[in-house]
C-alpha cells in the first residue's frame, strides 16, 4: 500500500493561519479592507457636513451674540434677507454665466482635439489645455487682476488701437460694468472662465472622442447638411459630456472665494459670505446655512444631470 | 526649581463681569529653553526675510529660550490657535485682546517682573484693550494709525484734510470726481471709521465712541457707506492689492496703513497720508500671555526684551509702526528715529481711536454688536 497523499498541507506560520482564516470567512477581510476608507468617508468626510447641517438649525442670540444651540429655521429665513439673498442670486447667477461661457469657448476646442488633431498636435493640444492647472492658481488670479486693470495690458491695447470709446461704453452697461475691467462682473467672470475652462474641455473631449465616425458618414450618407449632422447626432452625444464639465465649472465657481476677492466689485459671493461670517462674527450657524445652499443647488443639478443621462457613460 | 510659586489671587475671583480667576506669575526662574509665540505676519523678525531686522537672534543666546513663531493672519486665526492652545505668547490687536481675556485664554501680568515696564508709552500703560478692571492682562507691542493716503500728483499742493474725500462725492483738485478713484477697507470694523466721521459732523448724533453705537447712530453710520459703496470700485483687503490698485487701477485716495505709505514712497510713487481733521481709527498690538503657558520664565524674558531690546526701534520701521516705547524713537537702540516715529503719527496718539470688538453691552447701554456689523456691511457692500 501507498501512503496516501495529505491533500492539506500542515501550517506553516502565522501567514498560513491568517489566510485560511480570510478563506473561511471572506467577509472578515471584506471588512478590514473596506474598514478605513469607509471610515474616512463616513466620519471625516460625511461627518463634518452633518456638523455643519446641525449647526445651520442653529440661531444667533440676537442681544448676545451667543449661539443657541436649539432647533430653529430662523436662520435659513435669514438667507431670504435681501442683502443675504443678493449673495445667492449673484454667486448663482455667476455659475451659470461661467458654464455658459465654458461650454461656448470650449465645445469648438474640444471639437477640434477630438476630431482633426492628431499625433503630435495632440499632445500639443493636452499640454495648452493642462498647462494653466500646472501652475498656483494665486499666481494666475493676480495676473489676471494686472492684465485687467484700468492701467493694464488690455486697457492699453484698446487705447492704442482708438477703441477706448467702446471699452468705456461697455464698462458704462449697468450691472456689469464698473470702473475698469478688474473692478467689473465682467472681469470676474472672464477670471472664472479662465481658470475653469480646462475642467470643460476635458469631459467634453471624451464625450466627442466617443462619437462613431460611423454614424457621422451614414448621416451624410441619408443626405443631412453638416449642420443638420451636428445639431442632431454630434451635439446630442456629446450632451453628457457637457453636462460633466458644466458640473465641474458650476460648482467650482460656486463654491470659489478668493477670485470675487481679488476681482470684481467687492460684493461677496457664497464663499466671502462663509468666510466672514464663521470668523469674528462668530456668526457660525449664518454661514452654515449659507454653505447648505450650493449643496442643494448642486443636489438639484445633478438630479437634472442624471435624468439627462450625463452619467450613463460611467 | 520651585521658584515659580503660582497664586491663586482671591481678590480677583470678587471681580464680575469678565474677569476670570486666574493666577499670576510672582517670580522669573530659570529658563525653560523655548518660548512659542502666535504672531502676525513680519511681527517676529530672526534677519530671515531681510538681514538688519533681527531682534530675535540676540534674545536666544542672551536668555537660552529658542524661540517659535506661528503666525497669524487674522484676530481670528489667532482666537482660535490660543483656543487650541500649545502656546506661551501672542500679539494681539484690540479686536481680539478683550475675547482672550472675557475667553480665559490669556492671564494676567505681573507688572513687577518686567523692569522695563516703566518706559512704557503712559498713555498705553493701561490701554483698555489689555486692562479689564485694573488688571493688566499684557504688554503694550506696537501700536499703529489708519492713515489717509492720497496720490500727491492728484492733490498737488492741497492734500485733503477730511475723510470726506472718500466718503462724499466731489470734485478733487485735478478737476475730475472722486467717483470710482477712492477705496474703503474691505472690513466690517470700517463702520467705525464712518461712524467717527459723523461724530465730527454730525454732533447732534451723540456718538461718543465710534465703536458703541446704538441704533440711530448705526444706521447713519450705515447711511454714509452707502453713499460711499457708489464712489467705490473696490475695496481693498489685502495690503499689496491696495498698493496695486493705487498704481494700476486710478485709485487715488484711500483709509490705508503706513505700511502701505512707505512701501510706495519707497517705490517713488507719488503718494503721502495725513490725519485728517476728524482723527483716525488704529490698531494696537499687545503680547498676552496664555493662561496655561508651559513655559512661563522664557515668556516673561520675551515681554522683557520685547521692550527692552532693538525690537521696539526696528519693528517701527520695519511695520511702518510706533513704538509702545517712546524711548525707541530716540534713543537710538535700533533703526527708528524721531522723525520717522513723527511720520508714523506717534504725536497723533489723541486723534486715534483703537480698534476695539463691538459688544453689545456697552457703557450708553444697548450698542450694536460686532456680528451684525458684519452682516450689514455685507449688505452694505452688495448695494443694499
Amino acid at each position: 500500500m501507498m501512503t496516501t497523499n495529505r491533500a492539506i498541507l500542515p501550517e506553516r506560520g502565522l501567514g498560513d493561519r491568517l489566510s485560511a482564516l480570510f478563506w473561511r470567512k471572506p467577509n472578515l477581510l471584506l471588512v478590514l479592507l473596506l474598514a478605513p476608507p469607509v471610515l474616512w468617508l463616513g466620519v471625516v468626510y460625511l461627518g463634518s457636513l452633518v456638523a455643519l447641517l446641525i449647526q445651520s438649525f442653529y440661531s444667533i442670540d440676537e442681544f448676545s451674540g451667543v449661539i443657541v444651540p436649539e432647533f430653529t429655521l430662523a436662520t435659513y429665513a435669514e438667507l431670504l434677507r435681501p442683502s443675504n439673498f443678493d449673495i445667492i442670486v449673484r454667486t448663482v447667477t455667476m455659475a451659470a454665466a461661467v458654464t455658459l461661457g465654458a461650454a461656448v469657448i470650449g465645445f469648438p476646442l474640444a471639437y477640434f482635439a477630438a476630431r482633426y488633431a492628431r499625433g503630435k498636435w495632440k499632445a500639443v493640444f493636452y499640454l495648452g489645455i493642462m498647462l494653466p492647472l500646472w501652475s498656483s492658481y494665486l499666481v494666475k488670479v493676480y495676473a489676471w487682476k494686472l492684465i485687467l486693470a484700468k492701467e493694464g495690458i488690455i486697457g492699453w491695447a484698446v487705447e492704442g488701437l482708438g477703441g477706448s470709446a467702446v471699452l468705456n461704453s461697455v464698462l458704462a452697461l449697468p450691472v456689469i460694468g464698473g470702473t475698469s475691467l478688474s473692478t467689473s462682473y465682467i472681469g470676474t467672470w472672464l477670471v472664472f472662465l479662465y481658470v475653469w475652462l480646462p475642467y470643460m474641455i476635458l469631459p467634453m473631449q471624451a464625450s466627442l472622442e466617443r462619437v462613431p465616425v460611423s454614424m457621422l458618414e451614414a448621416s451624410s450618407d441619408l443626405g443631412a447638411t453638416r449642420w443638420q449632422t451636428f445639431r442632431t447626432v454630434v451635439f446630442p452625444l456629446a450632451m453628457p459630456g457637457i453636462i460633466a464639465g458644466s458640473i465641474f465649472t458650476f460648482s467650482l465657481t460656486l463654491g470659489d472665494y478668493i477670485i470675487p476677492q481679488i476681482i470684481g466689485s467687492s460684493r461677496r459671493f457664497i464663499g466671502q459670505a462663509v468666510y466672514q461670517l464663521q470668523g469674528t462674527a462668530g456668526n457660525v450657524p449664518l454661514a452654515a446655512a449659507f454653505a447648505v445652499v450650493p449643496i442643494v443647488i448642486m443636489v438639484v443639478y445633478l438630479t437634472i444631470a442624471r435624468r439627462k443621462g450625463a452619467f450613463d457613460a460611467l | 526649581m520651585k521658584t515659580i510659586r503660582l497664586m491663586g489671587t482671591t481678590a480677583l475671583a470678587v471681580l464680575t463681569g469678565i474677569t476670570p480667576v486666574l493666577a499670576q506669575v510672582t517670580a522669573i526662574g530659570a529658563p525653560e529653553g523655548q518660548v512659542n509665540i502666535v504672531a502676525w505676519a513680519g511681527y517676529i523678525e530672526r534677519g530671515e526675510t531681510v538681514k538688519d531686522f533681527d531682534w530675535v537672534t540676540k534674545f536666544e543666546t542672551a536668555s537660552g529660550c529658542k524661540v517659535s513663531v506661528k503666525t497669524a493672519n487674522t484676530s481670528d486665526e489667532m482666537v482660535a490657535l490660543m483656543n487650541e492652545g500649545g502656546f506661551d505668547l501672542v500679539t494681539a490687536s484690540g479686536d481680539a485682546s478683550l475675547r482672550l481675556i472675557a475667553g480665559k485664554r490669556v492671564q494676567p501680568i505681573n507688572i513687577d517682573l518686567i523692569p522695563s515696564w516703566s518706559t512704557v508709552d503712559d498713555r498705553l500703560k493701561s490701554a483698555p484693550w489689555h486692562t479689564v478692571d485694573g488688571i493688566h492682562y499684557g504688554v503694550p507691542y506696537m501700536w499703529g494709525p489708519n492713515v489717509l493716503m492720497y496720490n500727491t500728483d492728484v492733490f498737488g499742493d492741497k492734500p485733503p484734510t477730511s475723510w470726506n474725500v472718500v466718503f462724499e462725492e466731489m470734485t478733487l483738485p485735478d478737476g475730475k470726481s472722486n467717483k470710482g478713484r477712492v477705496q474703503a477697507y474691505d472690513g466690517p470694523i470700517h463702520i467705525a471709521d464712518a461712524a467717527q466721521y459723523l461724530m465730527f459732523h454730525k454732533p447732534e448724533l451723540g456718538i461718543t465712541s465710534p465703536y458703541e453705537l446704538n441704533d440711530d447712530q448705526y444706521k447713519a453710520a450705515l447711511d454714509l457707506l452707502r453713499g460711499q459703496r457708489a464712489l467705490v470700485g473696490r475695496y481693498w483687503h489685502d495690503a499689496f492689492i491696495q498698493m496695486d490698485d493705487f498704481k494700476n487701477e486710478g485709485v487715488v485716495a484711500s483709509g490705508t496703513w503706513p505700511f502701505q505709505v512707505n512701501l510706495l514712497q519707497g517705490d517713488k510713487f507719488p503718494v503721502a497720508s495725513v490725519i485728517p481733521q476728524e482723527g483716525a481709527t488704529g490698531w494696537a498690538d499687545t503680547t498676552m500671555m496664555h493662561v496655561d503657558s508651559e513655559n512661563p520664565n522664557c515668556s516673561y524674558m520675551w515681554m522683557e526684551h520685547s521692550l527692552a531690546s532693538n525690537l521696539q526701534a526696528d519693528l517701527s520701521v520695519w511695520f511702518g509702526a510706533n513704538p509702545a516705547v517712546p524711548a525707541a524713537c530716540t534713543d537710538g537702540r535700533g533703526m527708528q528715529t524721531a522723525e520717522g516715529c513723527t511720520k508714523n503719527g506717534l504725536d497723533d496718539f489723541e486723534r486715534i481711536r483703537f480698534w476695539t470688538t463691538p459688544v453689545s453691552k456697552c457703557p450708553a447701554g444697548d450698542c450694536v454688536p460686532y456680528y451684525r456689523w458684519v452682516s450689514d456691511y455685507i449688505g452694505v457692500i452688495g448695494g443694499r
